[in-house]
């Protein structure tokens, strides 16, 4: 279980702090798989990577992380160390491409698991069987990347990064570049890696948001490094509560939507830049309803069970 | 319009060019007047050397690609540039599309310099502002500036209004909103179907199944360089006649329903390799046949208009 | 998704050119050395060749850098041969560059036969010893002047340019504006000099700057071994005379290590400029 707490992460830059995550609050429980949604710029990877990655540029400002029960200290890059891989693990985006084509698979896993204080050959019928259940032969150990294809090399990324059952494992961008079929085969993976008890909460970090409609249980929605919106993915489509997160679902072609019946509309404007972003609400300037108070930052607070909300129009 | 007739795209590898790369083999089909067709495919579809081809941004291996009657590849020099004026692009990467260096109208007087020479200034700039306006930019927000101070969004449109500014009837949009964020993609498409309205055609090539059902009228199924299905978007994706489709509309992860539980099993698929005969589907298809691995399969009507290539259809 | 692509703000390129040290320091050592050898030589008393002072004498307020062992003045000499040092640099240094940024841009604009053929004479140069035929081609001529010599170190150094520009164009040439730029109807000829080579320049400056390196190494060297210019001085002459007359051997410090030192400076003054560049066009090498 995931507890985050006004956590606020800036990028130090030789023109002044980009405030790109400011004081994020939200709790994911066992067994859920949290889908952080938003647009470019918005903060998700900032928050994604400060759980477990907080290195130069990103800088700690303030907050409290606490996985269960036992506070994160996100800020001393060697003390996360004894967390990292463990108890939380992520997935970066082109993980697959960062393969080290030098060393066979299996070798690579090995130099990893040392690396960690866990003994190869102690965790190798396990990881055997876990290649099974991804529809990996146990030869790939012997191959090296790239003798395997996107999908394979993904799947077993997969494998890797989830071998110690962390509690918490962060996955950024683990679709994008991989075609339809293999796409699905990665999202139900991570699906049944949660079934199975291999890893307790999931973040997924995506800006596709039908795949979070396909798997994940809550979305979070962010914007401008704020939180929009915290909802079971249901309410989210169905009744989203944050006009950002309303005019975001109302935007999405879908299959049955054609343009002559029904024509959708963006958002026009553009996200404010987070060097010296406007006080309050972000989303102000291009919100068709903001009124007087938005000039102070609505909290997010919870309206319903599960369900949490940054706007004073929410309330 | 715009015809394409069993043309063939190799690449030559390799040191001396020795190993071939079979990018698209075959394909045939047609644009007419005022439509909005879906080029869809996955990478390695050969999509994008559809779009390649008809710019004469690379040559044809084999085949013909006619924009009204006239073979394109005797196209040269001014011959070229008037084909230039009719038929135009607008690529994936807005930011890799303008020179860094310079400043973003910078492609605008590109297409003075080389189009409209006569013109005088203050016209041009009337002739700009009006086309910027006609993508929904506002003309002071976005001269004079270098593209990092834009949007994609912005910058997407930009190049639409230069396409605009020569006296276009069809414009290739090559994946042209895959990298734009969410919010914005839709203004954009909302604009292409507008352009329609005006009276140009457009090749929209895309891997994404939903923006296809959004904005055209008829979609092309792309696998492996050949077409696999062809015909009336609203066909192809709810009742689909090939394998492919069928996978297709499955697979990808669609807003109005879930995926489902039980799946058709795909075969395992081959790992990397050129097909060697037969329906470049047959590894992977849980139809094929004995026919499907030694004869491919041609383009045929199944309904009108309808075309899949299938021995199973 | 929209991607943040980096500022390429003039004031930032400043702010770092200025922060660097080692921009700061190769670029200052360098002025150094071309003040000098522009005003050196006015500043001289007596001509190099000129019996001027005792034999073998060390530093003195009459010979500041003390004198030959035939009583020649080394500062004389050292001044005149820093200038023509670098000029042969420079005048090598910039037929390399542009000769491999001809054969460059060609080959890798123009694929096809054309870069086949470029790229294959560009292979048997690059693999031909370089010093072994410049010492063959001078060991030819009978008389040689600065320009000669200029020619052909520049002729016999272009090819990792050529590759190296090669490689820049090629890439330059599949990015979207190119195509932009085709599909606008403009020329081959005009995208290579209005699109690519604007692009590469910082690139282009970077190559000339090795060469120029490059050129003062092979010049010196050739003096070294007596096959430099048949009239006039140079660094590597004196140092060929030095060597040759046991400068080191009988303590004559003073003639061997102005002109050993300065080639050591030049060129280092040289790579620590290159190394600087670079950090600042490629902001991934910037330690922040």
């Amino acid at each position: 279980m995931l507890q985050v707490e006004n956590l606020t992460v800036y990028y130090k830059t030789i023109r002044g702090y980009v405030q790109a995550l400011e004081k994020a609050t939200f709790t994911i429980a066992d067994g859920e798989i949290m889908g952080l949604a938003g647009e470019s710029g918005c903060g998700k990877t900032t928050l994604g990577h400060s759980l477990i990655y907080l290195r130069p540029p990103m800088n700690y400002i303030g907050g409290r992380v606490v996985l269960d029960g036992r506070e994160l200290p996100i800020w001393d890059m060697e003390k996360m160390q004894e967390f990292r891989y463990r108890h939380i693990s992520l997935i970066p985006q082109y993980a697959m491409n960062a393969l080290n084509p030098t060393r066979k698979i299996g070798k690579m896993v090995a130099e990893l698991l040392e690396s960690r204080g866990v003994s190869y050959s102690e965790i190798l019928p396990e990881l055997k069987r876990r290649l099974d259940l991804v529809q990996l032969t146990q030869d790939v150990l012997k191959m090296y990347p790239i003798e395997l294809s996107g999908g394979m090399k993904q799947r077993m990324v997969m494998v890797i990064s989830t071998l110690l059952n962390p509690s918490l494992l962060i996955a950024d961008e683990i679709t994008s570049a991989l075609d339809v079929s293999t796409q699905k085969a990665v999202c139900e993976m991570l699906v049944e890696f949660r079934d199975r008890g291999f890893v307790k909460s999931t973040i997924i970090i995506t800006h596709d948001i039908s795949i979070l409609y396909q798997i994940a249980d809550s979305i979070m929605v962010m914007y401008a490094g704020q939180l929009s919106e915290k909802a079971p993915t249901e309410v989210v489509f169905q009744d989203p509560r944050h006009p950002y997160t309303r005019m975001l679902i109302g935007s999405l072609p879908k299959v049955g939507v054609r343009y002559q019946e029904e024509r959708l509309r963006g958002i026009p404007g553009s996200p404010p830049q987070l060097l010296n972003p406007p006080p309050g609400c972000r989303f102000r300037d291009r919100c068709p309803v903001a009124f007087g108070r938005c000039t102070e930052v609505p909290p997010f607070l919870e309206i319903s069970p599960g369900h949490s909300v940054a706007c004073w129009r929410a309330f | 319009m715009l015809s394409l007739e069993r043309v063939t795209k190799v690449y030559r590898l390799g040191a001396f060019g020795l190993q071939k790369l079979i990018a698209i083999r075959d394909v045939s089909f047609e644009i007419g007047e005022r439509e909005i067709v879906s080029l869809i495919g996955e990478s390695g579809s050969g999509k994008s050397t559809i779009g390649k081809l008809i710019l004469r941004l690379t040559p044809i291996t084999s085949g013909t690609i006619r924009f009204e009657g006239t073979d394109v590849s005797t196209l040269n020099g001014l011959s070229l540039k008037e084909y230039y004026r009719r038929v135009q692009g607008v690529f994936q990467d807005p930011f890799a599309s303008f020179n860094p260096i310079f400043k973003a109208d910078r492609v605008f007087r590109m297409v003075r310099d080389e189009f409209y020479p006569q013109v005088g200034m203050r016209e041009w700039n009337e002739k700009v502002e009006g086309a910027l306006r006609a993508v929904g930019l506002n003309p002071p927000d976005v001269l004079n500036k270098f593209p990092h101070q834009l949007s994609g969004g912005q910058l997407q449109r930009f190049l639409v209004a230069r396409a605009l500014l020569l006296d276009i009837r069809l414009l290739i949009a090559d994946e042209i909103i895959s990298m734009l964020d969410a919010s914005t993609r839709v203004d954009v498409l909302n604009l292409l179907a507008d352009l329609k309205a005006r009276g140009l055609s457009i090749l929209f090539i895309t891997h994404d199944l939903s923006l296809g059902y959004y904005i055209s009228e008829r979609a092309i199924i792309l696998y492996r360089g050949r077409i696999a299905e062809m015909g009336p978007t609203d066909k192809i994706y709810n009742r689909p006649l090939h394998p492919y489709t069928e996978m297709l509309m499955e697979s990808v992860p669609r807003l109005d329903r879930k995926w489902e539980e039980e799946v058709r099993i795909e075969r395992k698929a081959a790992l990397t390799g050129s097909v060697p005969g037969g329906c470049v589907y047959a590894d992977r298809c849980p139809k094929a046949m004995d026919i499907c691995t030694r004869e491919e399969p041609e383009l045929k009507e199944a309904e009108t208009g309808h075309f899949v290539a299938c021995w199973a259809r | 998704m929209e991607q943040e692509q980096p500022k390429k703000v003039r004031s930032e390129f400043i702010f770092f050119a200025w922060r660097s040290a080692k921009l700061r320091i190769g670029v200052s050592i360098l002025l150094v050395f071309v003040v000098f050898a522009v005003v050196g030589p006015f500043l001289v008393k007596y001509d190099p060749y000129e019996y001027s002072g005792p034999m073998g004498a060390p530093p003195s307020r009459e010979h500041w850098f003390g004198t030959t062992i035939f009583g020649q003045d080394v500062f004389s000499q050292f001044a005149l041969g820093t200038r023509s040092t670098l000029t042969v640099g420079l005048l090598g240094g910039c037929i390399g560059t542009m000769v491999g940024i001809l054969v460059g841009l060609l080959g890798g604009y123009r694929s096809g036969m054309l870069d086949e053929f470029l790229n294959v004479i560009t292979n048997i140069i690059l693999i031909i010893p370089t010093l072994a035929v410049l010492i063959i081609i001078a060991a030819y001529l009978e008389v040689r002047g600065i320009l000669t010599q200029s020619l052909f170190i520049g002729l016999t150094a272009w090819p990792w340019a050529a590759r190296a520009i090669r490689a820049q164009t090629f890439s330059l040439r599949v990015r979207e504006f190119v195509d932009l730029a085709r599909i606008t109807g403009r020329s081959s000829l005009r995208i290579v000099l209005t699109e690519i080579a604007p692009n590469m320049m910082s690139y282009l400056l970077l190559v000339f700057i090795l060469q120029f390196g490059g050129a003062v190494l092979n010049a010196a060297t050739l003096d070294f071994i007596g096959l430099g210019p048949t009239k006039g001085v140079s660094l590597g002459l004196i140092m060929n005379n030095a060597v040759l007359w046991a400068a080191l051997q009988l303590g004559m410090w003073w003639w061997l290590l102005p002109p050993g030192a300065a080639i050591a400076a030049i060129v280092g003054a040289l790579y620590i400029t290159n190394v600087g560049l670079d950090e600042i066009f490629n902001p991934k090498l910037r330690e922040m």
